[in-house]
């Protein structure tokens, strides 16, 4: 499904700040895969370089998605081939209907799969079924998009996008951040909902928390651009007892 | 030359040029008295600290420059609202177009009709709110259309009226020079809501003065456009009662020069004042100017301006807005922003917030800001799939809505949303 290979990536306007140096992962299709590091080790720098955000040089290596070149395409072309990144900080856009947003998403990738729009009937009902199970409620769906949400709620929003949109590969970045107990179990079931055998996740987060709710089949630790060290679930485990520190002195 | 001397030419010129419609006693001496106060003041010249940001010689020059006719097939505006319509093409009245007003539940009358009557309730007001609206800062231009006007409606509510009045400018001619004055008298508990639809002419000057009684709401919706090369100044002369409500909200789109000055009096209590705009500009063809005036002489007056700008390729939009707020006018609610959407390093937005505060127990606040599209958001929105020109639309609108939300009737606003949807969509 997903494809990187000895990804070098620096900010583009400093040449000096290097983030990612030498990032491979594959990433077959209906598997989890968790990403595991501290601060400032890159994590959000890869899911903004996956989705094509401005700001980052890739410098070498590739990133393919069944085949096509990421890299390449603009971001609302990474969206139409089946990339969706669930924000870490959704943004709030005043003036933008909830609905309005999805329904322009949602019908602007279909047409650039040279796929029908869907009716505003059955987007609709789409719609508010698949709000009523992350409970959002007629309200938030009126609302402009993310505006005046709590940090759950918009959490939640985004895993509505994610299901309407109904991406191949999703990438999550630190949904957990931000949300209590009780929200991080509904965004969890949510994405639970959503796994599928064609459909795969990478999961980014400090905490082992997230990953009891949302079981990864494997799980990376990145560290300084690079992943240092690969695993199962226990992996996530070890880092919750024991910190990075053991596994960064153990990849020096 | 000297600043005086190019005063005096520009307005000896022009002055030259004009000719009084015929009319009664009243009207004679108000048109007279008009063009006194002209001459007195003379025509604004780009030396004028009012006219800093805006040049005014295209207005004040004797002929009107040609202004070719643009029509993108979008039909009238407000077309299948019920209203009471009156179509003026290139400044002439066209019964044609135009509902009979026997009957329609307000008085109603053209201007060229009332000022032949010797006697007419217009005579206390026409001419008069712009008069006093000449002080602190002097508009004459207004003062000109006062003098020149050959036609307009005038207008009075005694009770709700449900219909709106909607006056459509058609535009014609490439060469039609036009000055309309209206008069607005919305009695005690009345209310009223008056649209204003088209470009009107190569070159137009309206004035329209509303006074509203104690507890009369008056609703003013504007649709300015859309030829490229059509110049307009406009005024709006307002004066509020004792818990009265006047709201304005105009949008322009295109238009060579456009000049709307709104001055607003709240000379009762508890009154409410709210004048909002919205412009789209593309090109450096495009002059948009907002200049609005809101004079608080009465205890917990309340006023809201709300001005935003979509410039691009090379666009000019002004913002020039006061609140004053007089000795005794306590616990006065004062607000004004203004803002633009700059689409490219081409564009400029120029503006000049004023407040002037001689009461001590006010509330009063004034922001500007000028900005780009909110990177962040583009992106987010392109994550989604979203197309590069339709994510951009769509926050220019987002920009946008805070102004359209200032429109109380939800139908008129979409409507009003839908041409600007189509404005941005034809420039992709």
């Amino acid at each position: 499904m997903l494809e990187i290979n000895n990804l070098h990536a620096e900010l583009e306007d400093d040449s000096e700040v290097t983030i990612l140096k030498g990032l491979s992962l594959s990433i077959k299709p209906g598997e989890v895969h968790a990403i595991m590091g501290p601060n400032g080790s890159g994590k959000s720098t890869l899911s903004y370089i996956l989705s094509g955000k401005d700001g980052y040089k890739v410098t070498d290596g590739s990133a393919t998605l069944e085949g096509a070149d990421l890299l390449d395409l603009e971001p609302e072309e990474r969206a139409a081939a089946g990339l969706f990144l669930a924000f870490q900080y959704p943004v709030e856009i005043p003036g933008v209907g909830n609905m309005t947003f999805l329904r322009t998403a949602v019908n602007a990738q279909r047409k650039a799969r040279g796929e029908e729009e869907l009716s505003a009937g059955d987007f609709l009902k789409e719609v508010r079924a698949k709000a009523k199970d992350l409970q959002i409620d007629a309200d938030m769906l009126k609302r402009p998009v993310n505006v005046g949400f709590s940090g759950g709620e918009k959490k939640r929003n985004e895993i509505l996008q994610m299901a309407m949109l109904e991406p191949k590969m999703c990438i999550l970045d630190e949904t957990d951040s931000g949300l209590d107990v009780d929200a991080m179990k509904l965004v969890a079931d949510g994405v639970n909902a959503l796994r599928s055998d064609n459909r795969s996740f990478l999961v980014i987060t400090h905490y082992q928390r997230l990953l009891d709710h949302i079981k990864p089949d494997f799980v990376h630790i990145l560290s300084g651009g690079r992943i240092i060290k690969s695993g199962g679930p226990e992996l996530a485990l070890e880092v919750e007892n024991n910190g990075y520190a053991d596994l960064l002195a153990g990849a020096a | 030359m000297a600043v005086a001397q190019l005063k005096l030419d520009t307005t000896t010129n022009r002055l030259a040029a004009v000719t009084l419609p015929d009319g009664a006693v009243w009207a004679q001496a108000a048109r007279s008295d008009a063009l006194a106060r002209v001459s007195a003041m003379g025509l604004p010249t780009r030396r004028d600290e009012y006219w800093r940001y805006t040049d005014p010689a295209s207005l004040v020059a004797v002929d009107a420059p040609a202004a070719a006719l643009f029509d993108n097939g979008e039909g009238p505006l407000f077309a299948g609202l019920d209203k009471i319509a009156l179509v003026f093409v290139d400044g002439v009245f066209d019964a044609s177009q135009s509902d009979d007003l026997t009957g329609v539940g307000l008085e109603i009358d053209h201007l060229s009709t009332a000022t032949q009557a010797d006697i007419h309730w217009a005579t206390d007001l026409y001419g008069k709110l712009e008069e006093r609206g000449q002080h602190p800062v002097p508009r004459p231009l207004a003062a000109l259309n006062t003098a020149i006007a050959t036609d307009g409606i005038v207008i009075r509510a005694t009770a709700a009226v449900t219909k709106p009045v909607h006056i459509t400018y058609l535009h014609q001619s490439t060469t039609s020079d036009v000055t309309l004055h209206h008069v607005v008298r919305v009695e005690e508990g009345a209310s009223l809501t008056l649209l204003e639809t088209g470009p009107g002419a190569a070159r137009l000057n309206t004035c329209l003065e509303v006074d509203i009684a104690n507890t009369g709401q008056f609703h003013h919706i504007r649709a300015q456009g859309n030829d490229h090369e059509r110049r307009a100044v406009t005024h709006c002369f307002a004066q509020l009662g004792t818990e009265s409500v006047f709201k304005s909200f105009t949008l322009t789109f295109n238009g060579v020069l456009t000049r709307n000055e709104c001055v607003i009096d709240i000379r009762g209590d508890d009154a409410i004042a709210h004048v909002a705009g919205a412009c789209v500009g593309d090109g450096d063809d495009f002059h948009h100017d907002d200049t609005v005036f809101v004079t608080h002489d009465a205890l917990r007056g309340e006023s809201r301006q709300v001005f935003k700008k979509v410039l691009r390729n090379g666009a000019v939009g002004v913002f020039q807005g006061k609140i004053l707020v007089k000795q005794g006018a306590q616990k006065t609610d004062g607000y004004q922003i203004s803002q633009s959407l700059l689409l490219d390093d081409d564009s400029q937005f120029l503006a000049k917030p004023e407040l002037e505060i001689y009461a001590d127990d006010v509330a009063c606040s004034h922001g500007s800001t000028t900005g780009a599209i909110d990177e962040t958001a583009l992106f987010y929105l392109r994550s989604r799939g979203v197309p590069l020109h339709t994510a951009r639309n769509l926050l220019t609108l987002s920009f946008l809505a805070e102004a359209l939300a200032e429109i109380e009737d939800e139908a008129l606003a979409e409507e009003l949303q839908t041409r600007l949807e189509g404005w941005l969509a034809r420039r992709a």
